[in-house]
């Protein structure tokens, strides 16, 4: 059963194609791989999806709730609300924030009390800021971050950063989670454990996710199936024994290895 | 630990209560006189000005250079009601009113200005409230550039504290609600919290229009104390002197810019005997305390009230050994 359903998806910058007319389908459930060379356009489809930037063409239709909701041309905070969330690559914590509040601002989109209680601290306010900290607390906890809710989210160590910016998204209640390599900068260790993490929440929230990594063994590890970009076109996409094999796959990543040789 | 959380709002009504009863004392045994009234009154006005403005800049991170034309707005609508109802129902209906319409303007002034940053935006908005003032010039009804004077005087201590407490409290509550954490999101990374659900159109809009409607209160409470006012009572300057209080008390820090009003009036007075170097003593104190503390008196932290209870503390502890 599809879940997300993008067709003919384009994004000009001026006369730079990032992305051209990518189509993909993610089943519900599934956890998807999306990979490609240092500027392939993963990140432009990241940001076409959750309405940072506007398609230059074609449509993406989230399917939810027996639905068909169309994304394109939304507001982020609206695509957020219709279900999918996200992780940004170069981290965009609200960094002079504590962690706790990092978490509770992005529940704040399922806030059951109006401006009023939060002027006059009503007794709903009380009720539901008590609710609002617990669900922020068990997030934290998945992430084993529980024991640092009030620093900073800037004093974290890196690894930790990552762990918050998952956290975070999670508090959105999604049903697709876009993760834009969870795993950069981390040490083996850490990757190992992000690993397990991301299948935990996969089940535990019943997540469909679509992840883009560099990380080649944890890609082929965990993803079921797996699209790869070069120069903002699909070149292959199938199982990830298919993709291994693949020749236009091998050649755009070989052609990268000679060009940073 | 779960006591003192108990306790604490009890201690902080009996703080405020206190406060306000020993000064209306001091009022009424003419120990503060008609000079000293009106130091006070400023620094209730600016405290007013300064935490609602710091709420637009400080904490939602829209740079604004307008809240003197917020407070023009309350001013004059007070002024005028006022001057046809000189009653105390007249003067807390041209104060509502007054806070009301600048709210609208403020709610208008966010929206027109939501694709604006940073130095635009504060342009923007110091051009916004240059053509309130212009047109409270070019009006008869407000007596053109010459103003209104013989404004009958109702803000006293009592209204004047009132008004002060609720607009801090009201503003610190909103701040711990949701819906300002919301607010803070904005300013910490706007992309991002759009991409967390925040529709921050909604809440830079709401920041301006709560900031406007307070600086319409302060606005009100002005020209129901001063007798007179102008259009160049709320040029550009009056802009700058409220945005100099919350940087220097702090952007995103509210006792902050209860700190730096005080400290502000407190300077200003005691510079009063300095005449004409008063000016440049007042601003290479300015110059020397951002130097020291860039980041303004209390950073983006609030007074603790573990602070106030440690203070407590020391002062019960010296009664008890006497
Ligand atoms: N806002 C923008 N304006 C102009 N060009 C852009 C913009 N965003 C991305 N690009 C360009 O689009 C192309 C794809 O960038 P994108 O960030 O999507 O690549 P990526 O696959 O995520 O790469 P990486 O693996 O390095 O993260 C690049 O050439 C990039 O320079
Ligand atoms: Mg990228």
């Amino acid at each position: 059963m599809s879940i997300l359903n993008v067709r003919k998806l384009t994004k000009n910058f001026g006369g730079l194609t990032a992305v051209a007319n990518l189509s993909m389908e993610l089943n519900r459930g599934e956890l998807v791989g999306l990979i490609g060379p240092n500027g392939a356009g993963k990140t432009t489809v990241f940001n076409l999806l959750t309405g940072i930037y506007h398609p230059s063409d074609g449509s993406i239709i989230l399917e939810a709730g027996g639905q068909q909701l169309p994304l394109h041309g939304k507001k982020p905070y609206h695509i957020c609300k219709a279900g999918v969330a996200r992780t940004f690559q170069n981290i965009r914590l609200f960094k002079d924030l504590t962690v706790l509040d990092n978490v509770r601002i992005a529940m704040h989109q399922n806030l059951k009390y109006g401006l009023l209680s939060g002027f006059l601290h009503l007794p709903s306010f009380k009720r539901e800021e008590k609710k609002l900290l617990n669900d922020a607390m068990e997030l934290l906890r998945i992430t084993k971050l529980d024991g640092k809710a009030n620093e900073l989210a800037k004093n974290l160590p890196y690894g930790e950063q990552r762990h918050l910016e998952i956290a975070r998204a999670l508090a959105t209640k999604p049903v697709l989670l876009l993760l834009d390599e969870p795993a950069a900068g981390m040490n083996p260790a850490e990757t190992a454990e992000l690993t397990e993490l991301i299948q935990w929440i996969r089940h535990e929230f019943d997540l469909t996710i679509l992840l883009i990594e560099h990380d080649m063994s944890l890609v082929m590890k965990i993803c079921e199936r797996i699209y790869v970009l070069d120069y903002g076109m699909l070149i292959a996409n199938g199982t990830p024994e298919e993709i291994k094999s693949n020749k236009r796959v091998v050649e755009a990543y070989l052609g990268e290895d000679v060009s940073n040789a | 630990m779960k006591k003192s959380i108990a306790v604490t709002p009890l201690r902080k009504g009996f703080a405020l209560i206190l406060t306000f009863i020993i000064v209306q004392l001091l009022v009424q045994l003419n120990i503060i006189n008609d000079y000293l009234q009106a130091t006070i009154a400023t620094i209730g006005i600016n405290i007013i000005l300064a935490v609602s403005l710091n709420l637009i800049t400080g904490f939602t991170g829209q740079f604004s250079l307008g809240h003197a034309g917020f407070m023009s707005i309350g001013a004059y609508a007070c002024a005028l009601t006022v001057m046809r109802v000189p009653t105390v129902w007249g003067f807390l209906t041209g104060l509502l009113l007054g806070a009301v319409l600048a709210a609208l303007v403020g709610f208008l002034v966010g929206l027109s200005t939501l694709r604006l940053k940073g130095d635009y935006l504060a342009i923007a908005t110091l051009g916004m409230s240059e053509i309130i003032r212009i047109i409270f010039t070019n009006l008869d009804i407000t007596n053109g550039a010459a103003g209104l004077s013989g404004i009958p005087r109702f803000t006293n201590w009592t209204y004047l504290y009132l008004f002060m407490v609720s607009a801090i409290l009201l503003i610190s509550n909103f701040l711990k609600s949701s819906h300002g954490r919301a607010c803070i999101s904005i300013r910490e990374d706007e992309i991002a919290a759009e991409a967390m659900g925040i529709n921050t159109t909604k809440y830079k809009v709401t920041a301006f229009t709560i900031g406007a409607f307070c600086a319409g209160v302060a606005g009100a409470l002005y020209a129901a104390y001063f007798y007179y006012i102008d259009p160049n009572t709320f040029g550009f300057l009056k802009s700058i002197d409220v945005l100099v209080i919350v940087v220097l008390g702090g952007l995103g820090s509210v006792s902050g810019s209860v700190l730096a009003a005080i400290l502000l009036a407190v300077i200003s007075t005691i510079l009063q005997d300095f005449s004409d170097l008063r000016m440049v003593i007042y601003a290479l104190l300015l110059i020397i305390i951002m130097i020291f503390r860039p980041q303004g008196l209390m950073g983006s932290k609030e007074l603790s009230l573990k602070a106030f209870r440690n203070l407590g503390g020391f002062l019960s502890s010296r009664k008890g050994g006497k």
